[in-house]
């Protein structure tokens, strides 16, 4: 059983490929309670695939991936309680599209968890209040703006109660001036004290949110830092060209 | 045109196209109960369920129905005694419904399944990720997306369903096909309008059918 001081999420030794593609190489992680890790590098090095292994919407090839000290189920039932778990936010929102917002954020808690319809529509409506679209709540998905969309993706996921979140570039579908609305949850989440693992190219908010950067570059982690130390002493080359191609304009 | 206003002659082509509405409505419900069940066996991770689909599909889309509607009568009732109503008019009503059933619901499986394609990768990901069984979010995400896609060609399903019913006619039922036939046996003389009234009635059943499903599949169509 795991304790309260265990690490949450453990990346142990993890490899996939997308056929002769070596997209994850050799990644060791380790995620405690309460702790927020944003995921930086260029395009291409594996950052949203690790994110999506944590919650196996991408299987991987060697290694081995532990969530609350349980190694992840292969599938079936199993697999489908501990996603119910770990909450997920997308980069296209994915919210389902025959849906009201207040069905989508009710699906789950209705059909997985079972929970009475006024209980779930309560707890949904109170989530809504909270990312500041409760007044959307029986609209479609289509009718919605992106940050809108966005933040009711964020209350689906919260619905679940989950003990970790995953946001797999959750900003980079939205027009810029809907990214402020997003990284405020974000920021709200985290300093809650949600588990939180951030795939982003927004720098300023791993620099004021996180608690560890993970840099990656060709599906390695090649460096991981408090943010202040990162941004200010980024060890590898890799790491420094990175930051000098995105931090000097 | 006297003949039609004669009342038995009235009462027989009444019962043909009573008949026709008939199978239609039971193999429309039964095609489309079976053909979402393919539809979901299709796409399922399990490759026993995949087979026993793609086997349907590909036997009885590529079997003219005359062939599979005879196979329900001269196979089934003739040979293997199966007997599906002790009424010989509902017997050969039924077996009919079963031969046009099985036949439909393969075009109704593979029209759903395009459907299913239609729907961005993101959704089932959204469901899975919330914790959803794959039967549940086949059920509760994917499916109705689909559907919504598909009610126009769905649409058209209906109305070959409707024409092809006529083939029942073949086994013995005295639907509108076979009532036509018997009309111009009786009455050489006036062939060409009574084809012209019987497809006349097909037309003004048919085109609102069109018109029906085309407005609900966009009253339908979901927004992205």
């Amino acid at each position: 059983m795991a304790t309260d001081t265990a690490p949450l999420i453990v990346l142990d030794g993890v490899n996939k490929w997308f056929g002769e593609l070596h997209v994850l190489r050799d990644v060791h992680l380790s995620i405690a309670r309460g702790e927020v890790i944003v995921v930086i590098g260029p395009s291409g090095s594996g950052k949203s695939t690790l994110c999506r292994a944590i919650n196996r919407l991408e299987t991987i090839n060697g290694g081995e991936i532990r969530f609350d000290g349980v190694p992840l189920p292969a599938e079936g039932k199993a697999l489908a309680r501990l996603r119910s778990e770990v909450g997920m936010v997308f980069q296209s929102f994915n919210l389902f599209a025959h849906r009201t917002i207040l069905d989508n954020v009710t699906l789950g808690p209705l059909r997985v968890r079972r929970e009475s319809p006024d209980k779930a529509r309560t707890h949904a409506l109170e989530l809504l209040e909270r990312v500041g679209i409760a007044n959307q709540a029986d609209k479609y998905p289509a009718q919605l703006s992106g940050g809108q969309q966005q933040r009711a993706a964020i209350a689906r996921a919260l619905a679940m109660n989950p003990k970790a979140m995953l946001f797999d570039e959750p900003t980079s579908a939205l027009d810029p001036e809907m990214v402020g609305e997003v990284l405020d949850v974000m920021t709200a989440l985290a300093r809650d004290g949600m588990t939180m693992v951030v795939v982003t190219h927004e720098m300023g908010f791993a620099r004021h949110a996180a608690h560890r950067v993970v840099f990656m570059a060709d599906g390695q982690l090649v460096e991981e830092a408090a943010p202040s130390e990162f941004f200010a002493n980024p060890r590898s080359d890799r790491a420094k060209d990175f930051l000098s191609k995105i931090l000097t304009h | 045109m006297d003949i039609f206003s004669q009342p038995d002659v009235q009462q027989a082509v009444l019962t043909g196209f009573a008949w026709i509405l008939k199978l239609t409505g039971a193999s429309g419900v039964l095609a489309l109960v079976l053909g979402v069940l393919l539809a979901g066996m299709r796409v399922s991770p399990v490759p026993v369920l995949r087979g026993i689909g793609t086997t349907w599909v590909n036997t009885f889309r590529n079997t003219p129905l005359t062939l599979v509607v005879f196979f329900c009568y001269f196979g089934l009732y003739t040979t293997l005694s199966v007997e599906l109503s002790s009424d010989l008019d509902l017997n050969v009503f039924w077996l009919g419904v079963l031969g046009l059933s099985a036949y439909t619901a393969a075009f109704v499986c593979e029209a759903i399944r395009s459907g299913i394609n239609t729907v961005p990768p993101g959704q089932a990901e959204a469901a899975r990720a919330i914790g959803l069984t794959f039967g549940q979010t086949l059920r509760l995400v994917i499916l109705p997306q689909a559907g919504r896609a598909v009610v126009a060609p769905l649409g058209s399903i209906l109305i070959a369903l409707t024409k092809n019913a006529t083939i029942v006619g073949t086994i013995g039922l005295a639907e509108s096909a076979n009532a036509m036939k018997q009309l111009i046996n009786d009455n050489g003389n006036v062939v060409i309008p009574i084809f012209l009234v019987f497809a006349g009635i097909f037309v003004a059943l048919l085109v609102p059918t069109g018109y029906l499903f085309n407005w609900l599949g966009n009253r339908l169509a979901v927004r992205r």
